[in-house]
């Protein structure tokens, strides 16, 4: 995967993220454009390819969500769009509390701080449970695992969602 | 009249720094000691003389007096923006805009200045070219490289504005540093080996924040946030409009469209603003021929009066703390920059937001242009230790179906940084792709920034869907968009045009420079031989004077020969176009005239012994 060759890793979901900035800031002193700014165009354009790759590798990695897509989606999965299905009769209820809360009703805002404290709490129980499943993985690379991974990214990702959703139309009333 | 001059080691080129501001600007250069201002501020002002000369720096503010009409001040806000972006900033201006053509909004600003016609970028180049001129004349070389400094929060437009006003003065412009990062560079803060920077750049039009994450010589940005058109102007132009309504009640008369006046103005509320940032009190004075106009202005009224302006500035602050995912306790350093952050409200704020004394050490008017000097230190190679690594203020799109936005590279990103796209055709037989590439944070394309149009052409008829391009879009350290587009089914680079939004195309900078670059060069050749004729002068009348002393009959006939011949030798170089021989000569008559120097020396070192004055 290229974006692990950038930072001369082995492809592995667990990173330690101080190593991984280690590896980025001696990378970049190498391989910067103002380290060949009296270069060959050749060397410049290399640079800049090197560095851009450096860049972009070390910005997907450092976060393990966006690291985890970018592992599933070179593994040749994708994240799927759709609501997960035990999730349903919650998003149900929370776009009511929503719907009553822009219509001016404002006895919905408990009922959406609390949704809020919940996916929060979900989201944070995703986290920690990805933590687990990337060990589990680089210890034994099994396709069940991946697609446990897969399906707590999805949750994650739509949870995450929400919680913006929630969060953005609390600050709008709020402001009213 | 010997300069010293530092050589690091070859003949290599110097790169200068360039603080380009939007009231004054800068250059400064790196030497073994660290970085060094070249001379004055030169402010950012360009006027066009009657007989169609173009001047630049002092001589062309005191022509804001008396030509209102035909000088530019503040061209920086103008910069990589259309007619349509700066319609309520031209009142303000007394000079003239080309009204737009059919292209609508997104054309390039024209300036109509006497009977010339200039764009921004040209204007600007005015203000490089006095500053390569300055730099030169204290380096005593050509200067031909350069680091300029832009805001941070400068867009593509803007950027590339800016790199085309070096092209067109003859600068190849090596790099551009955002300001606040090139102001963490000067204050030299790496000392610090690890830990979190603020720094707060309210300049003459522009404000920024940025914050950097410092780590043994590598200053990393971590977010960046601003507002391109804030700064001192605005503070100015609040004060400029109280003045002016006074005085259509003083006088009973609207004296707004008064050009002349109104410069006069805006140059005592400018006195006026900067003596409020030491006293409790100043005075708007206006004598304007008979007529006077004075009134007091008191920090608390002052204070009253600039509170939205500082309260704008500090969104963006709270904006940035939060992109940079850190809370403000945990930032160590506050640093200032920019003119405007010597106002005590400015500082005061700060450093309630920023909860610790904000660092104000070196001068606020010169830290960035000392910064870029750093950086072009860094690219010479003379300084190994040090990196910046930069981010780009604003997310890079393309526009989508129905209108929407699609962001490829976020903002904050470290650049250079990259995106890659597939593009395909939609019907069949179609022969090529538009895409339009767009700047800025929100959903719609109509709120964002439009950069640039690409049309990838000569695609191959076939099938709908068949054709496969890969664009690849880059940031590239300068923060400036570089497209480039592969056809994947031949593995071969597909040509494509480029219709920049609100810049010049490559052709029309290539023309602009091409008249002026090469009047560049003569500019400063011809200068280096009026200098040495200067100097020529200047030591043919100190010999002249010199034969009359007594000293000179004391001398060895050989010696006075001697003497006569090197005179002889420099008249004549004195009129050739070579500045080295005419150097050349004068160093001759130098050594040929050093006896009677120190005979002369030793005369009135002599006298004065004796008691007698030599001043007598």
């Amino acid at each position: 995967m290229r974006f692990y060759d950038a930072l001369g890793l082995e492809p592995k979901l667990a990173l330690d993220s101080d190593d991984l900035k280690k590896r980025f800031y001696d990378r970049s002193r190498q391989w910067h454009p103002d380290r060949f700014s009296r270069g060959t165009s050749e060397e410049k354009k290399r640079s800049e390819e090197m560095t851009s790759m450096l860049n972009d590798a070390f910005r997907t990695l450092r976060d393990p969500v966006t690291r985890a897509e970018y592992f599933l989606r070179e593994s040749g999965l994708e994240l799927s769009k759709d609501a997960p299905p035990e999730l349903l009769e919650e998003v149900f209820e929370l776009n009511m509390a929503l719907e009553e809360l822009r219509g001016g009703d404002e006895s919905a805002r408990g009922q959406l701080v609390s949704a809020q404290e919940r996916f929060t709490g979900m989201l944070a129980d995703a986290d920690s449970g990805l933590g687990g499943l990337f060990t589990s993985y680089d210890g034994k690379p099994d396709a069940a695992v991946l697609e446990q991974i897969r399906a707590t990214l999805n949750r994650r990702k739509y949870v995450s969602n929400l919680v913006r959703d929630v969060e953005k139309e609390l600050n709008v009333h709020s402001a009213n | 009249m010997s300069t010293l001059q530092i050589d690091f080691g070859h003949a290599k080129p110097r790169i200068v720094g360039i603080d380009l501001g939007t009231t004054n600007s800068l250059v400064a250069v790196m030497d073994l000691t660290g970085p060094r201002i070249l001379s004055g501020i030169v402010p950012s002002v360009v006027s066009v003389t009657k007989s169609g000369e173009v001047i630049a720096g002092a001589e062309a503010r005191e022509m804001l007096i008396t030509h209102p009409e035909r000088t530019v001040y503040s061209v920086k806000r103008l910069m990589g923006r259309g007619v349509g972006d700066v319609q309520d900033e031209l009142k303000l201006f007394p000079f003239h805009v080309v009204p737009a053509d059919a292209e609508g909004s997104e054309s390039v600003l024209k300036l109509q200045l006497g009977d010339k016609i200039m764009t921004p970028p040209e204007v600007s180049a005015y203000i490089l070219r006095k500053l390569k001129e300055d730099a030169e004349d204290v380096l005593g070389a050509e200067v031909t490289q350069a680091v300029i400094t832009v805001p941070a929060y400068f867009n593509d437009a803007q950027r590339q504005a800016t790199k085309d006003a070096g092209r067109i003065a003859g600068l190849e412009v090596l790099r551009l540093v955002n300001e606040p990062t090139a102001a963490a560079l000067a204050y030299g803060l790496d000392k610090r080996k690890e830990g979190l920077v603020a720094v707060y750049d309210l300049g003459g039009g522009t404000f920024d924040i940025s914050i950097l994450r410092l780590h043994d010589g590598i200053f990393e940005v971590l977010a960046t946030n601003g507002d391109t058109h804030l700064g001192g102007d605005d503070i100015d132009n609040l004060l400029l409009n109280i003045a002016l309504e006074d005085i259509q009640s003083e006088w009973g008369e609207d004296v707004s469209g008064n050009a002349s006046l109104v410069q006069m103005l805006r140059r005592a509320v400018i006195q006026a603003k900067e003596a409020l940032s030491f006293a409790p009190a100043a005075m708007i004075d206006l004598e304007y021929g008979p007529r006077k106009y004075q009134r007091e202005i008191d920090v608390e009224l002052f204070n009253r009066l600039i509170e939205p302006i500082v309260e704008r500035t500090l969104g963006p602050c709270r904006n940035c703390i939060k992109d940079a995912g850190i809370t403000v306790e945990q930032i160590n350093e506050t640093v200032m920059v920019g003119g405007s952050t010597r106002i005590p409200l400015v500082r005061s704020a700060v450093e309630r937001l920023f909860r610790k004394r904000p660092h104000t050490e070196l001068n606020p008017d010169e830290v960035v242009a000392l910064g870029a000097a750093v950086q072009a230190g860094i690219l010479g190679g003379e300084v190994e230790d040090k990196l910046l690594l930069d981010v780009t203020p604003l997310s890079l799109g393309i526009e989508t179906m129905g209108g929407l936005m699609s962001k490829l590279i976020h903002r904050n990103s470290t650049i250079p940084a990259s995106e890659t796209e597939l593009f395909t055709t939609a019907v069949d037989g179609q022969t090529n792709v538009l895409i339009h590439v767009l700047q800025g944070e929100r959903e719609l394309v109509k709120d964002c920034r439009s950069l640039a149009r690409f049309d990838l052409k000569d695609i191959d008829p076939m099938i709908a869907g068949m054709a496969r391009i890969q664009v690849r879009f880059l940031i590239d350290a300068n923060g400036i968009l570089n497209v480039t587009a592969k056809d994947l089914r031949t593995g071969k680079e597909h040509s494509m045009d480029v219709k920049p939004s609100y810049g010049l195309t490559d052709d029309q900078v290539e023309a602009m420079i091409l008249e002026s670059y090469d009047k560049a060069e003569e500019d400063f050749k011809e200068r280096q031989i009026r200098e040495a004729r200067v100097e020529a002068d200047a030591i043919l009348g100190a010999v002249d004077k010199a034969k009359e002393d007594d000293a000179y009959q004391a001398l060895a006939q050989e010696d006075r020969t001697a003497i006569d011949r090197s005179i002889n030798e420099l008249r004549l170089a004195y009129h050739s176009d070579d500045h080295l021989l005419i150097r050349d000569q004068i160093e001759k008559l130098n050594q040929a005239t050093m006896a009677l120097a120190e005979a002369i020396m030793n005369e009135a070192v002599g006298k004065a012994l004796k008691g007698t004055n030599i001043n007598d």
